[in-house]
């Protein structure tokens, strides 16, 4: 599989890291090379094959459904690049 | 004082309690080999006030015959562990200045147990790289020195804990493992260390990169000093849900280097051509120590051998772009927000100066191989040839108790070697990453020196929990193997 600049755009939109044109066309090359050497990977029979999901057998347990944390809204808040009035503050997003 | 920072971490803990010198004498020639020692890189942040505090409580806990395992043992800390207010940035620009307001599991469990810190860290950025040149924080060097005095690679992702450990600096160190790198960098610095079953240590507090294959471990001067530090790193973790609720065993107790009965796997699909002949005899000396020590040698099969590396890399990739979208300059680590940039401006500026290079080709690899149209032909196929990878170590199990490789496929290289072609760089991991997408324990034992005098590991894995298993005959190659060497001090 061959990415082109465009395509290298438009993933990195989706995983929302800005690039510019120049670095596009470094990472098309890079993420085509990768990509190549990873289809090897189409030699193998995965015909009736179930997909791996976790490696070591292992129940999800139950818990009871109470509250057991809370109450922190300063530690919360303590790494925050800006906080105000106890929430965390972004650019505005309603115009 | 310096040859106290030359006892291994179980010599270390006896002295204490013969009172041969206190905790805090130990941690004094530590905190000054940490200082000694700044042109490494190996540490972050440096805690000598950490260190110190809990030497004078291991101090007071001795005099009261009340010493917990680890009382008094300095300790580094990998930085991708959460610290309660010590900054944890896991190598990256994005994280710098996070102090967490609570401390991982791990990291708990070895103060709880008495060890000190004596710092953080460095690694790759993410635990992503297998050099250690990644980090935001600039690389780490190999104590160890190559041909004409180059400078080497520690390995990676865990190079600063190899580093650290190498040289004397700290008694033992915390790492983590996603793909070979806590066995790696013990190759490449002539360490020991063990990556335990998935599961076995929690994940609680760990900043994440690949949550399926993540696990830590710990990297020490010798196989007994790793049984002793797995033991407090272990334990069943309600905060992680793939936290394994059983026993934790006495790993020490297993270190008897006899391995009468037990039969050991040399997997056929472990030569690579181009890999020097000096990593091949390594591996068939390990097998005459291992004979040598009771074993039985059979020949096994690893059919899938070869798809480990592509399907690790769909896989952690994959897991990787979903784990790093967290990093969006809003509740923690660093904001850039352009002139009059909306919320989406900030997201792409904030993760496009924070990342560093190898971490974006990442997340961009697990974005495209998640998206719309790709996911069956990538992620779900890789899902499927991992289930034959863990199903050729289970048919493998039904003919052996452990398997023997060898741990990397070359030495320690130098600086710069494979920065430039990611595929060199990745095929590092040719021999650990069938371990890790199997969930298998595995550890790195020091078995000897190349021809240049830099050592090689070797590599055991084993069946999932046995860890005793793994660490008594990574026991038994280190009794064989007799390994002394360490890297000349030139810093």
């Amino acid at each position: 599989m061959s990415v082109d600049a465009k395509t290298v755009k438009h993933v990195a939109h989706l995983a929302r890291i800005e690039i510019d044109d120049e670095r596009s066309e470094v990472m098309a090359r890079e993420l085509s090379n990768i990509l190549g050497w990873i289809e090897q990977l189409g030699e193998v029979d995965t015909d009736g094959v179930e997909p791996l999901h976790a490696v070591i057998p292992n129940t999800l347990r139950w818990r009871e459904d109470v509250v057991t944390d809370g109450n922190v809204q300063d530690k919360v808040l303590s790494n925050a690049p800006r906080a105000e009035y106890g929430f965390y503050a972004v650019p505005k997003v309603i115009e | 004082m310096s040859a106290l920072t030359d006892l291994t971490l179980a010599e270390m803990a006896k002295g204490l309690r013969e009172k041969a010198f206190s905790a805090k004498e130990l941690a004094q020639v530590h905190v000054k080999a940490v200082e000694d020692a700044r042109e490494l890189n190996a540490f972050t942040v440096e805690t000598p006030e950490h260190v110190l505090a809990a030497a004078d409580a291991a101090d007071a806990a001795l005099a009261k015959g009340e010493a917990k395992p680890l009382s008094g043992i300095p300790l580094g800390i990998k930085d991708l562990f959460a610290t309660e207010g010590v900054e944890t940035s896991a190598g990256s620009n994005i994280l710098r200045g996070f102090k967490p307001p609570y401390e991982s599991t791990v990291s708990a469990n070895l103060l709880r147990d008495g060890a000190g810190m004596l710092g953080k860290l460095n690694l790759d950025e993410f635990a992503m790289g297998s050099s250690n040149e990644t980090s935001a924080f600039g690389k780490v060097i190999n104590p160890w020195r190559g041909k004409g005095n180059a400078s080497l690679v520690p390995g990676g992702s865990s190079g600063g804990s190899a580093s650290a450990v190498a040289a004397r600096l700290c008694a033992g160190a915390t790492g983590t493992d996603t793909g070979g790198s806590i066995r790696q960098p013990a190759a490449f610095t002539g360490i020991a260390g063990i990556k335990p079953t998935y599961g076995r240590c929690s994940r609680w507090g760990v900043v994440a990169f690949a949550s399926s294959l993540d696990q830590a471990g710990p990297m020490a001067r010798d196989v007994r000093d790793c049984a002793i530090l797995l033991k407090s790193m272990c334990g069943f973790d309600p905060k992680d849900s793939t936290s394994l609720d059983v026993a934790v065993p006495d790993f020490e107790a297993a270190l008897t280097g006899d391995l009468k009965g037990k039969r050991v796997g040399i997997p056929r699909e472990y030569t690579l051509d181009g890999i020097p002949g000096e990593i091949d005899a390594m591996w068939k000396k390990g097998a005459d120590m291992l004979r040598d020590a009771g074993a039985e040698i059979v020949e096994i099969s690893l059919p899938h051998t070869k798809y480990a590396l592509p399907t690790y890399y769909i896989i952690a990739p994959a897991e990787a772009s979903s784990n790093l979208a967290r990093y969006d300059g809003v509740r923690y680590g660093n904001r850039v927000v352009p002139d009059g940039g909306n919320l989406i401006d900030m997201y792409e500026a904030t993760r496009s100066a924070g990342f560093g290079d190898e971490v974006k080709r990442r997340i961009m690899i697990g974005t495209y191989v998640l998206s719309a149209g790709y996911y069956d032909a990538y992620y779900l196929k890789a899902q499927k040839v991992r289930a034959l990878i863990a199903r050729d170590f289970e048919q493998a199990w039904e003919k052996c108790d452990v398997i023997l490789a060898p741990t990397t496929p070359s030495a320690a290289f130098e600086m710069g070697a494979k920065s430039d072609d990611p595929i060199a760089m990745y095929l590092n991991d040719v021999f650990s990453v069938p371990a890790s997408l199997a969930g298998l324990p595995a550890m790195s034992v020091p078995a000897g020196l190349d021809n240049d005098g830099l050592p090689l590991g070797l590599q055991i894995i084993g069946k999932p929990l046995d860890e005793c298993g793994v660490l008594n005959a990574g026991y038994a190659i280190e009794r064989a193997a007799g390994f002394t060497a360490r890297a000349q001090r030139w810093w």
